[in-house]
C-alpha cells in the first residue's frame, strides 16, 4: 500500500513558533543590531527588514566532544605521491585539516540571518507606547467592506453561483420527474413482460405504448434549467472601522537652523512618523515651517528650502490651531505634533506660545513633542523656558534636548516610553 | 517509416522533465515492480510532496515530522533559510523518515528524473534498510514513533503553558547539551509506543519520586549504616554510560515534569542513535539501490536517454570523492564509500579473482543479493567496513591513513594502498566510524550521597586526546540538571585519574 501525498497545501510555517522563540531568546542581541542598524540607515529606508549578526559562541550548544591534541589516525582519499613512513610537515593549523571546513558554509564567528519588517519594527518600537490613544474614532468616510453572505435568486448575470445553481436545477428535476420516471419504469417492465407471451397487437401493449410515450414527453417537459433555480452569490457592505491620525511636523527654518540641525529634526519626525503608522491606518502629515511667519508647505521645501530672518515660534503654533480648526476637527482626528527648533525665538512671543499651548492646542492634541537641538548644557533660552512651566501644566506635552543623530533614539525611546497608565 | 517503428516500441513512460501526480504514480509502480523482483522487503510507502518552505522546515526539526517547540530548531531554520536563500547550498532531494508506513519527502522543484531517483533511493533504499537493519530493529520503533513525537510535542506545550516557557527551555537547553549521553550504548531498550506511555506516565511520576526521596533520605538506618558505608564510597555500583538515564532517575532537584521531559530527550536520542551509527551502510544502501533501480528501468526501456543522462549527472554529483588536496575535500563520502563497498560485493560475487577468493573466500562467487543483504542486514559502519572493505576499495578510492600524534613534529603517513597497508587501512578506517572513539567516553563514575552529594564523571582518555573547550559549559547544564557540584576526572597516562574539569551550583 503506497501513498502519494501532496503536501504542498498545508502551511509552510512548521517552523514559525521555532523562529519566534529564537528571536525571543536572543532578544538583547537582537535589539542592540537594531539600535546600530537605526543610526547608520538613511531615513527613507526605515522601514525595511534587516540582516543581523549574533556572534556564534553566544548562541552555540555545547556538547562533550574530542578537543585537539592527542593522537589520531585519519583516514583521506586520493593518495598520489605518498607511501607509507613518509613524514610531513605539521600544517600550521595543526590537525583536524578534515574537518576544518564546516557545513555551516559562512563565517564561524557570526551568525547571521535577517529580521523581517515587521519583526524589525516590533523590535525597534518594543516598549513604546503612543500617549492618550483614547481617541479611535470612526473615519469620516465610512469605509465598508464586501463579505459573502450566501445566496440570493436575483442579482446580476455576472454574479450566478454556477454550481449553486446546477445543484438546484438538477434537485428539481428529481423532484419533478422522478414520479413520472418511476411509472415509466414500471410499465417498460410490464411491456416486456407482455411482449414475451403476446404480439404486437395485444391491447394491452398498444396501450403500455401510448403511456409510456406520453410518459417521456412529460419527462422531456420538465427544462433542465429554469430561471427559478438561478442562485446569485450576495454579497453586502460591512462598515470597517478605521483610524486616522494626523501629524504635525513644525520646525524653525530661520537662518540659525542649519542643514545638519534639520536633518537631526527630520529624522526625529520619521522615526514619529513610523511609530504612529503602527497604530493608525491612516495618517496624514501637515507639513508647517516657520521663521517669522508660519507657512504650509510640502515634504521637500519643508526640509530642503532655506530661509533667513527672525523666529516667532507662535505664528507657526497659531498656524497649526487654524489647521485644526479648519481641516481636521478633533472629533474625527487624533492630532500628534512635533516640533523641532533649534531653540531660538524671538523673546517677547516665548509667553506667548506657552498661552497658546496650554489655551488652545494642548486640549485638542493627542500629545506633542518638542525637540530642541541643542547641547544638552547649552544656555537656556527663553523657549526653553516657558516650554518648562507648559510641562509642568500638562501631561500631554513633553520636551527633549538633543544634539547629535545618535541620541535620537534615546531621546525618542524616552519621550514615548511605557509610562501613561494612569 | 523510422518513426512509426519509434512508436511501436516506444515504452517511455514519459517524455518530458515535468511530472505530475500520475507520473509519479506510475513511475512507483514500475520501481515497486523492479524492486520486489530483487526482494527488497520495505515498509508500506507514504511518499509526500511538499515546497522548499516545507523542505527547509523539515530540515530544522532534524527530520522530525513533528517535534517539540525550542528556540535551537528556530536557529537551524533561520541558517538554513540564510544559506538558501544567497544560494550556498541547495536542499536535499528529499528527507526520509524512519517510521511504519515510511514518510518520504520528495522537493515540488525536483524534476521527473529526481523524483524517480529520489522515490527509488529513499522509498526503497533506506526505507528497507530501515527495517531490516539490527540496529534499527533492536533500537527503534517504526510503528509509534510518530505517535510518540506527538506525545511528547503536547507535554512540552503542556508543561510550558503550567510552569513557563523559560523554565522549559532551560531545561530542554541542558538535556539537549548532553543528548548524545541519552543512549544505552549496549544495553537494549524498551520499545515505546504512545498508550503505554500516557498510561504509564503518571504512575512513573509518583514512583520515581518516591524511589527519588528513598534514595536521598537523611535519616539512614542506623545498623545499616555500618555496613553501607564500605559501599557507599562508589555508588553507583558500575559506571553508568546513559547520563540522561541517570539523571532522570537519580537527580535529587528535579520534579516529576522535568524527569518526563528528560526522559523524552533521551527517547529521541536513542531514536536517531542507530543512523549516527550507520551513515555509510545505510546511505551507501539506499544509493547502490536508486542506481540499480534505475538502470534496470533504462535496460527495460521505460526511460528516455535524457532521462538517463540526468540521472547518471547528479549520481555522479552526488558519490563524488574530492581527493583530500581539493579545495572542495570535507571528509570521506559516506554515499561513496558505502556505495563502492556494496557494488565491489556485488562484483565479487559475480567475477571474483583470486585476491578476492583469499579474502572473502566464504563469499567469492556467492549469490550477490543474498551477500548484501546480510551485509545490510548485520552490520554497523564500524563493523561492516572491517568486515567488507576490500582491497579494491581500497586501490580505487586511493585510501591512505595519516598517523598525527602531538608528542612528534612531523606527519606521518602510516599506510597506503599497498599490500601492507589494506589490513592496516581497513582497522583504521573502521575506528573512525567507531562513534566510541569519536565521542568522549564519559560514565557516572560516582556520586557522594552521604556528603556533598556531588557527581564525578569520568573520561576514558582514548590516545591522550583531552577534552574539547565546550566542556565547561556542558558541565554548567549538568548541574543544572543535577544541583550539587559536577567533576570530571581524566585518564592520564600513568593509569591514574585527575580531575580536570569542575563544575559547581551558582558558579
Amino acid at each position: 500500500m503506497t501513498q502519494i501525498i501532496d503536501r504542498r497545501v498545508n502551511g509552510k510555517n512548521k517552523s514559525a513558533v521555532n523562529r519566534q522563540k529564537f528571536i525571543r531568546r536572543y532578544k538583547t542581541h537582537l535589539k542592540k543590531a537594531v539600535e546600530g542598524a537605526i543610526s547608520k540607515r538613511s531615513i527613507t529606508d526605515m522601514e525595511r527588514g534587516e540582516k543581523v549578526n549574533i556572534p556564534s559562541k553566544d548562541i552555540s550548544e555545547p556538547s562533550f566532544g574530542i578537543g585537539q591534541g592527542g593522537e589520531r589516525e585519519t583516514i583521506y582519499p586520493g593518495n598520489e605521491e605518498f607511501t607509507s613512513g613518509d613524514t610531513i610537515d605539521r600544517p600550521q593549523q595543526g590537525a583536524g585539516q578534515g574537518k576544518s571546513v564546516s557545513d555551516s558554509g559562512e563565517g564561524e564567528d557570526e551568525f547571521t540571518f535577517a529580521l523581517s519588517r515587521e519583526e524589525f519594527m516590533e523590535l525597534f518600537f518594543e516598549d513604546l507606547e503612543l500617549p492618550n490613544m483614547i481617541k479611535t474614532q470612526l473615519a469620516k468616510e465610512a469605509q465598508y467592506k464586501k463579505i459573502r453572505a450566501g445566496y440570493t435568486s436575483y442579482g446580476s448575470p455576472s454574479n450566478i453561483n454556477v454550481i449553486r445553481s446546477m445543484k438546484g436545477a438538477l434537485a428539481r428535476r428529481i423532484a419533478l420527474a422522478g414520479p413520472h420516471k418511476r411509472t415509466l419504469r414500471e410499465a417498460e417492465a410490464e411491456l416486456q413482460a407482455l411482449l414475451e407471451t403476446a404480439d404486437e397487437t395485444d391491447d394491452r401493449i398498444i396501450a403500455l405504448r401510448g403511456e409510456i410515450e406520453l410518459l417521456k414527453q412529460r419527462i422531456r417537459r420538465v427544462p433542465y434549467i429554469d430561471t427559478f433555480d438561478i442562485r446569485y452569490n450576495n454579497r453586502v457592505d460591512q462598515p470597517v472601522p478605521t483610524t486616522q491620525a494626523v501629524m504635525f511636523c513644525l520646525m524653525d527654518v530661520s537662518g540659525s537652523m542649519g542643514q545638519y540641525e534639520k536633518d537631526i529634526g527630520k529624522r526625529f519626525f520619521t522615526l514619529l512618523y513610523l511609530f504612529l503608522t503602527r497604530s493608525y491606518e491612516r495618517i496624514e502629515l501637515v507639513f508647517i515651517r516657520h521663521h517669522t511667519v508660519a507657512k504650509e508647505v510640502d515634504e521637500q521645501e519643508f526640509f530642503y528650502s532655506r530661509e533667513t530672518g527672525g523666529t516667532v515660534v507662535s505664528s507657526a503654533l497659531k498656524l497649526t490651531a487654524e489647521t485644526i480648526k479648519k481641516r481636521y476637527p478633533t472629533s474625527d482626528w487624533n492630532i500628534y505634533v512635533a516640533q523641532a527648533s533649534d531653540g531660538d525665538n524671538w523673546t517677547d512671543d516665548s509667553p506667548t506660545c506657552r498661552d497658546l499651548l496650554i489655551n488652545t492646542l494642548l486640549p485638542q492634541v493627542q500629545y506633542y513633542a518638542y525637540i530642541e537641538i541643542a547641547e544638552e548644557n547649552s544656555p537656556i533660552g527663553s523657549l526653553w523656558r516657558e516650554y518648562m512651566k507648559v510641562a509642568q501644566a500638562s501631561s500631554r506635552f513633553v520636551m527633549q534636548k538633543l544634539a547629535t543623530p545618535d541620541e535620537i533614539y534615546p531621546v525618542f525611546r524616552k519621550l514615548f516610553e511605557k509610562q501613561w497608565h494612569e | 517509416m523510422n518513426s512509426s517503428t519509434d512508436n511501436l516500441t516506444n515504452r517511455h513512460l514519459s517524455e518530458t522533465s515535468e511530472w505530475t501526480f500520475e507520473l509519479l504514480d506510475i513511475y512507483h509502480r514500475e520501481i515497486a515492480r523492479i524492486a520486489t523482483d530483487f526482494g527488497l522487503d520495505t515498509y508500506p510507502n507514504q511518499i509526500e510532496v511538499i515546497s522548499a518552505e516545507q523542505m527547509m522546515d523539515a530540515y530544522s526539526t532534524v527530520g522530525m515530522p513533528v517535534g517539540y517547540h525550542h528556540w535551537s530548531f528556530g536557529k537551524q531554520f533561520l541558517s538554513v533559510e540564510q544559506r538558501y536563500k544567497r544560494g550556498f547550498m541547495g536542499l536535499a532531494y528529499e528527507i526520509v523518515i524512519n517510521s511504519n508506513p515510511c514518510i518520504a519527502y520528495l522537493m515540488e522543484e525536483n524534476s521527473m528524473t529526481m523524483q524517480a531517483l529520489v522515490i527509488a533511493h529513499a522509498s526503497y533504499g533506506h526505507n528497507s534498510f530501515f527495517k531490516n537493519n539490527y540496529l534499527f530493529k533492536t533500537w527503534t520503533n517504526a510503528d509509534s514513533i510518530i505517535d510518540y513525537l506527538l506525545f511528547a510535542r503536547n507535554y512540552v506545550t503542556k508543561c510550558e503553558e503550567r510552569y513557563g516557557v523559560a523554565e522549559v527551555e532551560m531545561l530542554l537547553d541542558s538535556c539537549h547539551a548532553l543528548m548524545n549521553y541519552g543512549v544505552d550504548r549496549y544495553k537494549r531498550p524498551k520499545k515505546v509506543s504512545l498508550d503505554n506511555e500516557e498510561k504509564r506516565q503518571e504512575e512513573r511520576e509518583e514512583y520515581l519520586q518516591s524511589q527519588v526521596n528513598d534514595l536521598w533520605r537523611t535519616l539512614p538506618v542506623d545498623q545499616q549504616k555500618s555496613k553501607s558505608d564500605a559501599d557507599d564510597h562508589i555508588w553507583p555500583s558500575e559506571p553508568q554510560e546513559n547520563i540522561l538515564y541517570f539523571i532522570e532517575k537519580n537527580s535529587p532537584i528535579l520534579e516529576n515534569w522535568q524527569r518526563e521531559i528528560v526522559r523524552i530527550v533521551r527517547k529521541i536520542a536513542q531514536y536517531f542513535y542507530p543512523q549516527r551509527q550507520t551513515q555509510v551502510m545505510n546511505e551507501g544502501w539506499a544509493t547502490f539501490w536508486h542506481y540499480t533501480i534505475i538502470n534496470r528501468l533504462y535496460d527495460e526501456g521505460l526511460v528516455t536517454d535524457g532521462f538517463m543522462l540526468e540521472f547518471l549527472q547528479s549520481h555522479t554529483s552526488v558519490v563524488y570523492q574530492p581527493p583530500f588536496n581539493s579545495r572542495y575535500y570535507s571528509g570521506l563520502n559516506p554515499y561513496t564509500l558505502g556505495l563502492n563497498i556494496y557494488q565491489d560485493l556485488k562484483r565479487i560475487c559475480e567475477e571474483p579473482t583470486d585476491e578476492d577468493r583469499e579474502w572473502f573466500p566464504d563469499i567469492a562467487g556467492g549469490d550477490w543479493f543474498t551477500v548484501i543483504d546480510f551485509a545490510m542486514r548485520n552490520f554497523k559502519d564500524e563493523s561492516f567496513i572491517s568486515q567488507y572493505l576490500s582491497p579494491k576499495v581500497i586501490r580505487d578510492m586511493k585510501l591512505f591513513t595519516i598517523l598525527d600524534d602531538d608528542q612528534r613534529d612531523s606527519l606521518e603517513v602510516s599506510a597506503i594502498h599497498d599490500e601492507r597497508g589494506y589490513k592496516y587501512i581497513r582497522s583504521a578506517l573502521s575506528e573512525q566510524y567507531n562513534l566510541g572513539s569519536r565521542e568522549p567516553n564519559m560514565q557516572v563514575y560516582k556520586v557522594d550521597r552521604r556528603g556533598d552529594r556531588s557527581m564525578t564523571l569520568r573520561y576514558e582518555a582514548h590516545k591522550h586526546r583531552p577534552l574539547n573547550q565546550e566542556t565547561d559549559d556542558v558541565l554548567k547544564h549538568l548541574v543544572r540538571l543535577w544541583g550539587f557540584t559536577v567533576r570530571v576526572e581524566s585518564l592520564k597516562d600513568n593509569d591514574s585519574y585527575e580531575v580536570t574539569h569542575e563544575c559547581n551550583p551558582g558558579a
